[in-house]
């Protein structure tokens, strides 16, 4: 039985080396897309949000912000294309990025093409 | 051979141990991404999609083999191998850590290089044509008043917060390569009947959200008045321009929301306030500079080449290649070398370590340690015997690097789009690789004739959509990529901004349409018209039947 949840997720870059990261269940930062915590309600997004603003003064990310998502099969799809891009790397440049670095999510960037 | 003086040197250096401290106190903590996020963008150093981006400054194109070599360590040492030669003359490696940074921009600095100027609401780097000192149409090398220009701008107090980004270019040739119509300040060095040398001064063009030609303000003004003038232009936007609305704050709208005319009174108020009474500074700056920019010492050879017509005549790939690829040189037995970073399938402008190695190496044996990059993301060895045409090209062969498509439907320019921008709505790259796949046949494209085909993933136009005989624009319409075509835009000295055709494309059906537009201009044109020529003949109808004729 396939459940589909939408909601928010979190995402960011990391400081140091300006990689795309999720927020996770257990308040870490992850390079893959499908470990991120899915907020279903606006509570628990705004919550999501305060925990990353902590993290951005803690110096681990920053430029966090809420985009939509949805999980399905298990595995996490963010809405947006742009959002997508980042969960994989270049679609011109698939020996680099996450989908080179074993990192990457389950959903192409463009879609229907 | 152009180098920065000991000023520069000083100065780069300092700047970068500044940056150091700014980066490690951002890592610790003690600067917030707001403070931070101008400190580096005055460095150069962006976030994209997929990590930081470093943009590094490559004055008037120009660069030594020591530097070339220099940027490809980089690319190896601190990104994946590769970087990417953009529409502005710089170039940008995709995939950098910030902790890293300070040691890349050290790197940098000890070959003279740093990425100043390529961010920020400053007056940027100043661009010329990557022909410069070389073209055998060219009146002046423009490159001499561009590091004037840049020497005067660099950190300058009173033009440091103006309201906008603003950039300069500069030729010195009747045929405009540096797009000089659509800057914010375009020169155009020319002579007047008593052959005086002097510039015509353009201001107000530009591309992005609201594309302009820009006006003529001035049609000849003294070659050595031209610091002071640029000033009085300056002070005028520094005063008038907007500062409400970041998409109205370029002089642009200055200019046409004045009127031309007002515009250019106000200029002359200004100019005629005359700070300094003479121009004897800029005569001897100018003098002094044009020393750093002194041509290589040429030897006197014969307009006629045996060997590269032998080489020619044998190898008909090389003939091509020549035909496409080489220029016009000033000087007799010698040729301009465009390398294509425009290969079949290619990504526009990128090139690999070893590739910046290839080209380095043949810069320092055969072109006087010289090589150029242009706005078109190519790269460009401007003084090279013909004798060595041949051998330069068989290395370049086997490096993937002689792509014999320059200035054809092949050379396409691209932005790195969604692929790599955080600013972008769609992709640039696989559109570009479509349509050189489309157009794979050197016959085809060389039917064709010259073609500019450019593309830009967002409506900020870092491909230079507007000014493509053909521009393509990518959009994000509900979530999805699809792709505005115009039809006659021009950067040259007949500038003109491109017209949408009509309806926009999803992006797998982009090569065919443009397939569409150039069977019907074959069908069409006069004998030996351009594309560009015959678009502005015939208008945008029989294109516009071509492509949406119902089926």
């Amino acid at each position: 039985m396939t459940a589909e949840e939408k909601g928010q997720i979190i995402t960011a870059n990391r400081l140091r080396d300006g990689i795309a990261v999720f927020l996770t269940r257990a308040g870490q930062w992850s390079e893959k897309i499908d470990d991120a915590v899915l907020a279903l309600e606006p509570q628990a997004a705004a919550a999501l949000e305060a925990r990353a603003k902590e993290d951005e003064k803690a110096t681990l990310v920053t430029g966090s912000y809420l985009i939509d998502a949805e999980r399905r099969n298990g595995r996490v799809r963010a809405a947006h294309i742009r959002e997508r891009m980042r969960t994989l790397g270049p679609t011109v440049r698939l020996d680099h990025g996450k989908q080179a670095d074993g990192t990457g999510g389950g959903f192409a960037a463009p879609e229907g093409a | 051979m152009y180098r920065y003086d000991e000023f520069d040197h000083q100065f780069v250096s300092e700047r970068t141990a500044q940056f150091r401290d700014q980066a490690e106190r951002r890592l610790k903590g003690e600067l917030t991404e707001d403070e931070f996020r101008p400190l580096r963008l005055m460095n150069g150093l962006y976030l994209q999609l997929h990590a930081y981006m470093l943009r590094v400054a490559i004055p008037y194109g120009t660069l030594s083999s020591r530097q070339m070599r220099r940027l490809a360590l980089i690319a190896e040492k601190y990104d994946k191998g590769y970087g990417h030669f953009t529409t502005r003359q710089n170039i940008q490696y995709n995939w950098i850590k910030l902790e890293d940074t300070a040691d890349i921009l050290q790197a940098l600095a000890e070959v003279e290089m740093h990425a100043i100027q390529t961010s920020g609401n400053c007056i940027r780097n100043v661009t010329t044509d990557h022909w410069a000192g070389a073209a055998a149409d060219e009146i002046g090398d423009p490159r001499p008043v561009g590091e004037l220009l840049r020497q005067w701008s660099s950190l300058h107090p009173e033009f440091s917060f103006l309201p906008r980004k603003f950039k300069i270019a500069v030729t010195g040739a009747p045929h405009d390569r540096a797009a000089v119509r659509v800057h914010d300040i375009g020169l155009r060095l020319h002579k007047n009947d008593k052959a005086e040398r002097g510039w015509e001064v353009f201001v107000g063009g530009g591309l992005g959200r609201t594309p302009i030609v820009g006006v003529s303000v001035r049609e000849f003004l003294p070659e050595h008045e031209i610091i002071s003038y640029l000033e009085a232009i300056m002070r005028v936007y520094n005063l008038h321009g907007r500062r409400d609305n970041k998409y109205k704050a370029r002089i642009k709208i200055l200019v046409h929301e004045l009127g031309a005319e007002k515009f250019k009174a106000e200029v002359e108020t200004e100019y005629a306030r005359k700070p300094r009474q003479t121009t004897e500074v800029e005569e001897r700056e100018l003098k002094r500079i044009a020393a750093y920019f002194a041509p290589p010492q040429f030897e006197k050879l014969p307009r006629w080449s045996a060997a590269f017509e032998e080489a020619k005549i044998k190898q008909p790939d090389f003939a091509r290649w020549s035909r496409n690829n080489l220029a016009a040189h000033h000087t007799d037995g010698y040729t301009i070398v465009n390398i294509s970073l425009k290969p079949e399938g290619g990504i526009p402008g990128d090139a690999t370590a070893d590739q910046m190695r290839l080209m380095a190496d043949l810069a320092e044996r055969y072109a006087h340690d010289e090589l150029r990059v242009s706005h078109a993301q190519n790269v460009v060895l401007p003084h090279v015997k013909k004798d060595d045409a041949f051998t330069i090209w068989q290395a370049l062969e086997s490096a993937g690097l002689a792509a014999a498509n320059y200035g054809l439907a092949g050379d396409i320019i691209a932005c790195p789009g969604l692929d790599y921008c955080a600013l972008a709505t769609a992709r640039s790259i696989p559109i570009s690789q479509s349509i050189s796949r489309k157009f794979a046949s050197l016959d085809v494209q060389e039917d064709i004739g010259p073609l500019k085909i450019n593309i830009s993933g967002c409506i900020n136009a870092c491909g230079h959509h507007h000014v493509g005989h053909i521009g393509i624009l990518g959009l994000d319409k509900k979530g999805e990529e699809f792709y505005q075509i115009t039809l006659g835009g021009s950067s040259a000295e007949n500038s003109s901004i491109g017209t949408i055709v009509g309806p926009g494309f999803a992006g797998e059906d982009v090569a065919d349409a443009i397939g569409t537009i150039l069977d019907t201009y074959r069908g069409l044109r006069e004998p030996g018209e351009t594309f560009l020529a015959a678009y502005r003949r015939l208008g945008a109808k029989p294109f516009k039947e071509a492509l949406y004729a119902p089926a």
